[in-house]
C-alpha cells in the first residue's frame, strides 16, 4: 500500500476513482479505500464533532450573552479593530499553509519550511493579539468571572484560541517530521489533516467574528 | 505539595467502603502476583495490551465491562438492601454514602458497563462481518479503549481515595456547583467521564470510517449484515452526541475550578442550560447502547431461526430513522421543566413516534421467527426475554411521553422501573446473548448450555421480581433515590423488591459459574469448524479463535448472506470452492502508545481531580512526549509471508471439508 501511496499527487489525487471505474474504492462495492482517503475521512468526522463541541459552545453564548449581571455588555468591550488584525493574521496564516501543501506536493523541503514557518507566525500573532484583548478585560475586572454573558465569551473565543495554540504544537512537531524524515506518505497524511485542521480553525473564526464580533457590537 | 490530597482522603471511620477497598486493591495485587508468577507478564504485554488487534481490544473491553457491571451490580443490591430495611429509620448507609451509592450505580452500569461491553462486540465483530482486516485506525482503538479504562480506573479509586458525587448519574447543578458539592466527589465524576467520552468519541469517528470506507470488495451498503448497519447507526449518534457531553462537562468543570457562571445560581448562570445540553448527549446515548443490541438481536434471531432477517430494508430504514429522531425527543427528560404546553406536546408526539421504528423491528424479528426451524439456544432465550421484556419498558416508556402522566410520574420510581426495563432488557440482556453466540468464535469453544439456560431463567424471573414491584410505588407515590421513608404501603412493593434481587444474584452466579464450567470443559465443547451455529454472516467464514489477519484472502461478496450461499453450494457439491491464491499480508505492528497514553491520562485527571499542578503539567508533557514518539516511528506494519497464511487458510479448510463430509454421511 505504502507504494501506491509514493504516487499520490498524479492523476487523482485523493483516489476518489473519478478517473474510471478500476480505480473506485471505499465506496460502493468497491473494497477498502486507501490509507490517503481512509485518514483523511477519519480526521473529517472528527473535525464535524468539533464543530459540534463550537455548537455547544456557539448556544450556550446565545443563551447567556443578555445575561451581563450590571456587567459590560458586548458593544462596552469590544474592539473591531483589534479583531480586524486577529483576522487578517489568522487568514493570512490559512494561505500560508495552503502554499505549504503545494510545497509539500512538490517535494521541496525549503519551501515545506519556510511556508509552515509563516503559517506558525501569523498564527502565533493571532494568539498574542487575542491574549492581550483578554488580558486588557482581565486588567479592567471584566474577566470570565464577572458575568454569565462573559463566561460564555471567554469560553467560546478562549476554545477557539486553544485550538490555534494546539495547531501550533502540532506544526512544530510537523516542521520537525518534514525535517527529520522528509515526505514520507505517513508524514504526507499526517500534514493533510494538520491542513485541514488549520483551514477549519479559520472557518469557527469567521463565524466568531460574525456572530460574536460583528453581531455584538451592533446589539 | 499535594493540593487537596492528604491522610484523611481515605475515610478510615466508614467500613463499607474501606473494607470494600481493601478487597479490590488484594484482588488486584493477587492477580498481577499470580501473572507475574506464572511468567505471563510478557505474553500479556505482547499480546494484549499493546494489542492494536480489534479482536483483542474487542475481548479486553468486554472483561472490562464485565468487571464493572459486577461492580455496579454489587451498588445495586447494597441500595435494594437499604431501601428494605430503611422504613421509619436510616438503614444501614448514611445519607451521604447513600447518595454516593446510587449515583456510582448509575455512572458505572451505564458509562463504564454497558458502553464497553457493546463497543467491545463492536470491535471484536464488526471487522469480521464486513470482511477486512482491521478498523481504519488500530493503534487509536486501542487508545479509545485505553482511556476508557482509565474512567473506570478513576471511578473505582474515589472509592478509596476520597468520595464519589453525590448528584446522581448526571449531576445536574447547582447541586453539582462548588457551592453545595465542595467536595471531590463531583471532580471525579468530571474527569472520568470526560476522559472515557473522549476514548468513546475516538471509537466513534474509527468505526464509521472503517464502516463507511473498508468493506471487503462486493460488500455495498445493502449487503452489510444488520449489525453492521445498527453498529453505523450508533457511531454516528456517538460522533454528534459526545461532543455535547465534551462541551457541557468541560462548562461545568469551568464553573468549579475557575469560577465561571454557565449554570450558577449568580451572575446569570442558567442551571437549566445544563439540563438541556445533558440530554441532548443523554438521550442519543440511550440509543447508541440500545442500536448495537438491535442488531445482535438480528443476527440471533435470524441464525437460531435458520431464515433470512425478514424486511432487511425496511429495519435498515427503522434504524436510521431510530439515529435521526433520537435527536429530537431530549425534552421529554423534563417535561416539568416548564417550557410550556406547545413545546412539551412536540417533544410528547416526538417521543412516541420514535417508538415506531423500535415497532416495526419488533414485527421483523417475529416474522423473521415465523415459520422458522427455531433452535433455543441460550442466545435465542436472551433474544426473545428481551422481546417480551422490551414490549413492556417501551409501553410504559409511551405512557411517560404523555407529558400530563409525565407530571404525575417524573422522578419517580415508575421511572426508575421503565429505564431499567428498557436497559436491562434491551442492552445487558443483548450483551448476554452477544457473549454467548461470539464466544466460540473469540476462543474457539462454545459456552455450557445448561448453566447459561440456568442463568436466563433466573434472571428474567429475578428481573421481573425486581422491577414490576418499582412500577406500583411509583404510581403510589415514591420517589427515586430514597435513602429512608415511612410510607407503610410501599414497603410491602420494596420487600418483594428486595427479593427479586436475591434471585438475579442467583442469576449471576449461574452465569460465572457457566464461564467457569465451560472454560474448564472447553476441549469437549471445542469449535473446530468455526461455524458452530450454522451461521450466515462473514466471521463464521474463518477459523474459530480467527488468525490475526482475519481473512486469508478479502472475500468478494457478491450477495446478501454470501458467506450462506457459498455454505449451500458447498453442501450441495460436498466439497468447499476452490483453495485461493495466497498473497503475503501486512498487518498493523503493535504499540503501547494507548497503554502510555492512558497512564498519563490517569495522572492527568488524578491530578486535577486534587489540584495538584505540577503533576497534570507533567502528564501533560508525557501525553505528548507518547505522540511524538509514535509519530516518529518508522515500520508501522509487519508483513505475514503467504505459507504462512496458506497454512492457517488450509487448516481450516481442512477442518470444514472434513465437516462436510461428516454432514453428507449423516
Amino acid at each position: 500500500m505504502s507504494s501506491a501511496d509514493a504516487t499520490i499527487p498524479i492523476a487523482d489525487p485523493y483516489r476518489l476513482g473519478h478517473r474510471g471505474p478500476n480505480l473506485a474504492r471505499g465506496h460502493g462495492g468497491g473494497g477498502p479505500a486507501s490509507k490517503r482517503v481512509i485518514v483523511g475521512y477519519g480526521f473529517w468526522l472528527f473535525l464535524l464533532s468539533d464543530i459540534v463541541i463550537f455548537a455547544c459552545l456557539f448556544a450556550t453564548y446565545a443563551v447567556l450573552a443578555n445575561a451581563t449581571a450590571g456587567g459590560p455588555r458586548a458593544k462596552d468591550i469590544f474592539e473591531l479593530d483589534r479583531v480586524a488584525w486577529e483576522t487578517a493574521c489568522l487568514l493570512a496564516s490559512s494561505f500560508f499553509c495552503g502554499l505549504a501543501t503545494i510545497a509539500v506536493a512538490r517535494r521541496n523541503q525549503i519551501l515545506t519550511q519556510a511556508a509552515l514557518i509563516a503559517t506558525g507566525l501569523t498564527g502565533l500573532a493571532f494568539i498574542v493579539l487575542e491574549a492581550s484583548e483578554f488580558a486588557a478585560l482581565h486588567a479592567q475586572g471584566y474577566g470570565p468571572t464577572r458575568s454569565a454573558f462573559l463566561t460564555g465569551f471567554f469560553t467560546l473565543v478562549g476554545c477557539h484560541g486553544v485550538h490555534v495554540t494546539a495547531g501550533l504544537l502540532w506544526l512544530g512537531t510537523m516542521m520537525a517530521q518534514f525535517f527529520a524524515k522528509g515526505f514520507r506518505p505517513d508524514i504526507g497524511r499526517r500534514f493533510l489533516c494538520f491542513s485541514m485542521f488549520w483551514h477549519f480553525l479559520d472557518v469557527v473564526w469567521v463565524a466568531i467574528f460574525s456572530l460574536v464580533y460583528l453581531v455584538g457590537t451592533r446589539l | 505539595m499535594f493540593g487537596k490530597l492528604s491522610g484523611s482522603a481515605i475515610p478510615f471511620d466508614q467500613p463499607i467502603p474501606l473494607i470494600a477497598g481493601a478487597i479490590v486493591i488484594l484482588l488486584g495485587l493477587g492477580v498481577i502476583a499470580w501473572v507475574i508468577a506464572k511468567g505471563w507478564f510478557p505474553y500479556l504485554w505482547k499480546e494484549w495490551i499493546t494489542s492494536v488487534d480489534h479482536k483483542h481490544i474487542g475481548i479486553m473491553y468486554c472483561l472490562l465491562g464485565l468487571l464493572m457491571l459486577v461492580r455496579g451490580f454489587i451498588d445495586a443490591i447494597m441500595m435494594r438492601v437499604q431501601q428494605a430495611v430503611a422504613f421509619h429509620g436510616g438503614g444501614y448507609l448514611p445519607p451521604e454514602h447513600y447518595d454516593q451509592v446510587f449515583s456510582a450505580h448509575g455512572t458505572i452500569m451505564i458509562l463504564f458497563g454497558a458502553m464497553p461491553l457493546i463497543i467491545g462486540i463492536m470491535n471484536f465483530v464488526v471487522p469480521l462481518q464486513l470482511g477486512v482486516r482491521d478498523v481504519a485506525f488500530p493503534t487509536l482503538n486501542s487508545v479509545s479503549f485505553w482511556l476508557t479504562a482509565t474512567g473506570a480506573l478513576l471511578v473505582n479509586v474515589s472509592l478509596l481515595v476520597g468520595e464519589f458525587a453525590r448528584t446522581g448519574w448526571l449531576p445536574y447543578p447547582p447541586l453539582s456547583e462548588l457551592r453545595y458539592s465542595p467536595g471531590v466527589g463531583v471532580d471525579y465524576y468530571l474527569w472520568a467521564v470526560q476522559i472515557s467520552g473522549i476514548g468513546t468519541l475516538l471509537t466513534g469517528i474509527n468505526f464509521v470510517t472503517t464502516i463507511l470506507k473498508m468493506r471487503a470488495p462486493g460488500m455495498t451498503y445493502m449487503r452489510m449484515p444488520m449489525f453492521c448497519w445498527t453498529s453505523l447507526a450508533s457511531c454516528l449518534l456517538i460522533l454528534a452526541a459526545f461532543p455535547v457531553l465534551t462541551a457541557t462537562l468541560a462548562m461545568l468543570t469551568l464553573d468549579r475550578y475557575l469560577g465561571f457562571h454557565f449554570f450558577t445560581n449568580e451572575a446569570g448562570g442558567n442551571a437549566m442550560m445544563f439540563v438541556n445540553l445533558i440530554w441532548a448527549w443523554g438521550h442519543p446515548e440511550v440509543y447508541i447502547l440500545v442500536l448495537p443490541a438491535f442488531g445482535i438481536y438480528s443476527e440471533v434471531i435470524s441464525t437460531f431461526s435458520g431464515k433470512p432477517l425478514f424486511g432487511y430494508r425496511s429495519m435498515v430504514a427503522a434504524t436510521l430513522f431510530i439515529c435521526i429522531v433520537s435527536f429530537c425527543v431530549w425534552l421529554h427528560h423534563f417535561f416539568t421543566m416548564g417550557a410550556g404546553g406547545d413545546v412539551n406536546a412536540v417533544f410528547g408526539i416526538a417521543t412516541s413516534i420514535i417508538a415506531v421504528g423500535t415497532g416495526v423491528k419488533i414485527y421483523n424479528w417475529l416474522f423473521t421467527m415465523y415459520r422458522g426451524r427455531i433452535r433455543f439456544a441460550t442466545p435465542m432465550l436472551w433474544s426473545l426475554g428481551f422481546m417480551t421484556t422490551f414490549i413492556t419498558g417501551g409501553v410504559t416508556g409511551v405512557l411517560l411521553a404523555v407529558p400530563p402522566a409525565d407530571f404525575l410520574l417524573h422522578n419517580s420510581m415508575f421511572l426508575v422501573a421503565h429505564f431499567h426495563h428498557v436497559i436491562v432488557g434491551g442492552v445487558v440482556f443483548a450483551v448476554l446473548a452477544a457473549i454467548a453466540y461470539w464466544w466460540p468464535k473469540a476462543f474457539g469453544f462454545r459456552l455450557q448450555e445448561g448453566w447459561g439456560h440456568a442463568a436466563f431463567w433466573f434472571a428474567l424471573a429475578g428481573f421481573y421480581v425486581t422491577f414490576m414491584p418499582m412500577y406500583v410505588v411509583g404510581i403510589l407515590g415514591m420517589t427515586r433515590r430514597l435513602q429512608h421513608y415511612d410510607m407503610a404501603e410501599w414497603r410491602p412493593w420494596i420487600l418483594i423488591s428486595a427479593v427479586g434481587v436475591v434471585v438475579l444474584i442467583c442469576g449471576v452466579i449461574c452465569q460465572v459459574v457457566q464461564l467457569a464450567v465451560s472454560i474448564a470443559r472447553r476441549n469437549e465443547l471445542r469449535d473446530t469448524t468455526g461455524d458452530p451455529w450454522d451461521g450466515r454472516t462473514l466471521e463464521w467464514a474463518v477459523s474459530s479463535p480467527p488468525p490475526v489477519f482475519n481473512f486469508a484472502v478479502l472475500p468478494k461478496v457478491k450477495d446478501a448472506e454470501y458467506y450462506w450461499e457459498v455454505k449451500q453450494r458447498a453442501r450441495e457439491t460436498e466439497r468447499l470452492g476452490r483453495e485461493p491464491s495466497y498473497e503475503p499480508v501486512e498487518m498493523p505492528r503493535n504499540s503501547p502508545t494507548g497503554f502510555v497514553c492512558a497512564f498519563f491520562a490517569t495522572i492527568i485527571g488524578f491530578a486535577l481531580i486534587w489540584h495538584i499542578w505540577w503533576l497534570m503539567i507533567v502528564g501533560l508533557v508525557g501525553a505528548y512526549a507518547t505522540f511524538v514518539v509514535f509519530a516518529w516511528r518508522d515500520v508501522p506494519e509487519y508483513v505475514i509471508p503467504a505459507d504462512e497464511v496458506a497454512r492457517v487458510d488450509r487448516a481450516n479448510r481442512a477442518a470444514r471439508q472434513e465437516a462436510l463430509a461428516a454432514g453428507a454421511a449423516a
